[in-house]
């Protein structure tokens, strides 16, 4: 457990970032407007650097190094690889967008890499404290961000529901936290796990604990009832960060829940409250963020509405506390960050000076104006719907097949009526897209590099829908080889 | 050969979407005559591969055959996994030579995102077969939702005015069916101890509660789909909002995948449960027969009076099945094939005639005959066949499924039986308003003649409708065996 130099280098790929975005930070004060390209591009640099480093450090059993702080594994490996690899494409997605609006500053390029850096952290705790300090890490990085626009109202309403809703829920967390501390003496997970296994713990405060933990989880990911910041958030941000909000920290989330929930409180004692309490988020979640995505004028606001049902869907394989569902989660999460990304990416993508196409009218006709994006997008929605041969099928598929393997069958047919309430506003933006006349004239994409993205990124859930299986593997055996389950 | 490299059935499922992908790539915008050739191409090359496997088909094997087998999701078991038997071939052979007059049907009245449409054609074609085809009940899952999409577009896109309506429709409809029988096929996955298999579903034995939801939940989905009384409502819209080669595939494929699920998939899996609530959906049968059949009499559109004809004879399919006797089932699939090509013939009619006036009211015309006399002559074919005269596939059918009605239960057999008048009246009589009497108005009179296109298309299929009533044998073999085999599973207890 104590700390030895070699630890050092399992911990690269965040000390290089951290190390990469002060470079940035010092080296943007001295560039010139003309020049920013340089912070740009080596941004992505230091990114695309960083998700090569975890492959080269990590370790295939799980192995808990700085003092407990940290555990080194498959899973982290791999999550903190494919985050980096999401974070630069959604740069490369945003960069015609960031040029017109002034979000072109060394500032919004650092700030990205923190937030990354929270993420890498969140994703390799062994400790309540690296957790929260990774979580804060992340969260004051995105408050930041959304209020990067400083002259737009709507950014700074955002902002501040963001901050002080984000704040509340880090207050519930942390509460949740030192309850637990109180009953079990300890924040390192493996010490938790001992004391609840050896009986040391209370258990009534060990309960109440979980409690304010779901509380903060809940409000990290947006689920219902604790949903409200998601839509305003989403819509109010710069789409640039929108696409940030709505991709990564996802994974970060799902990695936060694992260690928390699987990891520290897997115990079969304790997973049959916190599963109660996940089912009834999920359900929440499931219904209301597909019934009032229905409502929806705005994309943005409707892909919000859209991430709460899919978070409750990832809930729902999460309740589950089986490796089988901790996996299609796993998978879950991972093809719905590709979806997210390509939804949020086509609106980076038709935005223009003074134009931000992110009103559902604004892709009437996008067939005709522009067929690659419309055929690319319509992939994009129904892999959200679920329906195949997408990927997004595959990932609701697997959830439901983790829940009906324990039983739980009304909850596996609430799940799909949900997703055919969910079919319905997908399928309106495929109308819209496909049937209705075009109406904004000019739907052409100058930026090649960022249609070439966006060609790989619908291609690969299509892709990724005729041959799922390999990915469903390696989500279960980093699941198997890296979660420490009871 | 190329069967070497690729499987003869994968072949078959695969040609028609490449040939899509194919046609999207190279058929842009002003390249309309590339698009439609290399479409024609592949609607022929899909139908031509089908010839080997219909000669090679061995008629009394009672295992699948052509059988193809490789993982695809290792972690669930499930497989590609393909293998037909009779009733799939005879199916496929529909939808291989319907694809071919779909293309056909609209090479110059399509003018908008012609490579579009065409692709979305072959590629629904190909999807079709793989349902037709699949062994494994996830993959008969994927390609059956996934047939959605293309009909989605094509309704959508191609439609008439109120096609956002009838593709939403008729897109949830069957969603909303076939996601209670993706929960009931995991369902199948955890009680036939991890697989998916559908040979395995056959031999897994399951509780009598158990089967009965299954059931419901599989009934859910091909009930929507086929369609039967009362979840039928889509139907009508999209019939007459789907152009007129989506029209066609509709009735005379799409609409066959819910009777083929019945056959593959309800009546083996949960025998007792079908048996137990038999008398249901022989009751919803009769229904659709003769309740429907009043509706058709009373429609003013020609497409919303076939589309209520094809929920009509649909009836005929479920009652065969569900009287549990070869003559029934036989009568059942004939009868699928038959309204395959009667149906399609009958669209793509109302589709000759909406070309040239754009209208499909029946009032609109009056007197076709005088103008078109060619038309008129094929169309009485259609007709005919549709009310199920002598001579006619559309005969075979349906005295085979009455004929299976009277061994069960007499007023089952009358209550068919009624039909063929009620069938008669709707489709003769829709057929002396449009074609005789006195001419309707000018542009009735000035109507031109079926071109060479339009007569050849008609022509084949008044051929094939004769030639299955005069001589239905060859289709008969080819079903022989699998009904036994289906009869047979079905006959089991399984608890």
């Amino acid at each position: 457990m104590d700390f030895q130099l070699l630890d050092l280098y399992t911990l690269a790929p965040e000390i290089f970032l951290l190390m990469g975005v002060s470079v940035i930070l010092l080296l943007d004060l001295f560039i010139s407007e003309k020049r920013r390209n340089v912070t740009f591009f080596l941004s992505l640099i230091v990114l695309i650097i960083t998700s090569i480093l975890p492959w080269l450090f990590y370790d295939a059993e799980p192995r808990v190094i700085m003092n407990g702080l940290i555990v080194s594994d498959a899973l982290g490996a791999a999550l903190k690889s494919f985050l980096c690899v999401l974070i630069a494409v959604g740069l490369v997605y945003s960069k015609n967008y960031l040029l017109p609006r002034g979000l072109h500053r060394g500032e919004y390029f650092s700030l990205t890499l923190f937030a990354a850096l929270g993420m890498m952290v969140m994703i390799s705790s062994n400790h309540f404290l690296s957790l929260y300090l990774g979580l804060e890490l992340l969260s004051l990085s995105l408050y930041a961000m959304v209020a990067l626009q400083r002259d737009s109202g709507r950014s700074s309403e955002a902002a501040i529901k963001y901050f002080i809703l984000g704040a509340i829920a880090s207050g519930m967390l942390l509460y949740g936290m030192s309850m637990i501390y109180g009953a079990t003496g300890n924040l390192n997970i493996e010490a938790i796990v001992f004391a609840i296994l050896t009986g040391d713990a209370d258990s009534t405060l060990l309960r109440l604990g979980v409690v304010f933990l779901i509380v903060g989880i809940g409000f990290k990911l947006g689920a219902v009832p604790f949903h409200m910041w998601v839509p305003d958030v989403y819509q109010g941000s710069p789409t640039s960060v929108t696409l940030l909000i709505g991709t990564a920290p996802k994974i970060a989330a799902f990695a936060f829940v694992l260690r928390l929930l699987a990891e520290a409180l897997g115990h079969p004692s304790l997973h049959q409250d916190w599963s109660q309490m996940l089912t009834v988020l999920a359900v929440a979640s499931l219904v209301i963020g597909n019934v009032v995505a229905i409502a929806q004028t705005n994309f943005k606001r409707m892909l919000a509405y859209s991430t709460i049902a899919h978070m409750g869907f990832l809930l729902v394989g999460f309740m589950t506390g089986s490796i089988t569902g901790y996996s299609a989660s796993l998978f879950y999460v991972l093809t719905y960050v590709l979806m997210a990304l390509g939804g949020f990416g086509v609106i980076l993508l038709l935005a223009r000076d003074g134009f931000e196409a992110e009103e559902l009218s604004d892709l009437s006709g996008l067939s005709q104006s522009n067929p690659w994006c419309a055929f690319l997008l319509m992939i994009i929605l129904f892999s959200m719907a679920g329906i195949p041969p997408t990927v997004g099928f595959w990932a609701k598929l697997f959830v439901i097949q983790a829940i009906v393997d324990l039983g739980y069958v009304g909850l596996a047919v609430l799940a799909v009526m949900a997703s055919l309430v969910g079919a319905f506003y997908y399928l309106r933006v495929v109308k819209i897209m496909y049937f209705d006349a075009n109406e904004s004239s000019d739907a052409t994409v100058t930026y090649r590099t960022g249609l070439a993205i966006f060609g790989v990124n619908g291609l690969l859930l299509l892709g990724l829908g005729l041959f799922p299986g390999w990915l469903l593997s390696l989500c279960e055996s980093l699941i198997e080889s890296s979660v420490r389950t009871f | 050969m190329l069967t070497n490299v690729i499987g003869s059935l994968s072949l078959i499922v695969w040609l028609p979407i490449a040939f899509g992908i194919l046609v999207l790539v190279f058929g842009g915008e002003g390249r309309e005559r590339i698009s439609k050739w290399l479409s024609l191409l592949g609607a022929v090359l899909g139908a031509l591969v089908v010839i080997p496997l219909w000669l090679q088909f061995d008629r009394s094997e009672v295992a699948f055959q052509f059988v193809e087998f490789s993982p695809w999701v290792d972690t669930f078991n499930i497989n590609y996994h393909l293998g037909i038997d009779g009733i799939s071939l005879i199916l496929i052979l529909l939808n291989v030579v319907t694809t071919i007059f779909v293309v056909v049907a609209g090479w110059e009245v399509i003018t908008k995102r012609v490579s579009h449409y065409h692709a979305a054609f072959l590629i629904l074609s190909g999807m079709i077969n793989g349902v037709f085809c699949s062994l494994d009940a996830m993959l008969f899952y994927v390609f059956f939702e996934a047939t959605l999409i293309p009909m989605f577009l094509i309704i959508g896109v191609w439609g008439g005015p109120n096609r956002v309506y009838a593709a939403v429709k008729f897109f949830l409809y069957t969603l909303a069916g076939s996601l209670l029988t993706l929960v009931a096929l995991i369902y199948l996955y955890r009680l036939s101890g991890g697989s998916f298999s559908i040979s395995d579903f056959y031999a897994t034995s399951i509780p009598e509660s158990a089967q009965v939801m299954i059931f419901l939940a599989l009934f859910a989905a091909f009930a929507v789909k086929i369609p039967m009384w009362p979840v039928h409502t889509w139907l009508p819209d999209a019939h007459v909002e789907a152009p007129t080669g989506g029209s066609v595939v509709l009735a005379a494929v799409m609409l066959k995948l819910g009777g083929y699920g019945f056959l593959r998939l309800s009546l083996p899996i949960v025998p007792d449960a079908a048996q137990q609530l038999a008398p249901f959906v022989i009751a919803l049968s009769l229904i659709a027969i003769v309740y429907i059949g009043f509706v058709a009499l009373i429609q003013k559109d020609m497409k919303k009076l076939i589309a209520y004809s094809s929920i009509s004879h649909m009836g005929f399919v479920t009652l065969g099945i569900f009287i549990f006797n070869a003559e029934g089932m036989q009568g059942a699939i004939i009868q699928m094939v038959s309204h395959g090509f009667i149906s399609a013939a009958l669209f793509l009619c109302v589709g000759v005639l909406y070309d040239r006036l754009h209208s499909r009211e029946i009032s609109d015309y009056g007197g076709v005959v005088n103008s078109m006399p060619i038309f008129a002559a094929l169309f009485l074919v259609f007709a005919m066949a549709n009310a199920g005269l002598p001579g006619t596939s559309g005969f075979v059918g349906e005295f085979l499924v009455i004929m299976g009605a009277m061994a069960s239960n007499f007023w089952f057999a009358f209550a068919a039986a009624m039909t063929l008048i009620l069938g008669a009246a709707y489709t003769l009589w829709m057929y002396k308003r449009v074609v005789f009497g006195d001419v309707g108005s000018e542009q009735v009179a000035g109507l031109k003649d079926v071109n060479a296109r339009e007569f050849t298309m008609l022509l084949v299929l008044a051929l094939v409708v004769i030639g299955v009533g005069l001589y239905p044998k060859p289709f008969t073999d080819v079903i022989g065996v699998s009904v036994s085999t289906i009869l047979e599973l079905a006959s089991v207890t399984k608890y």
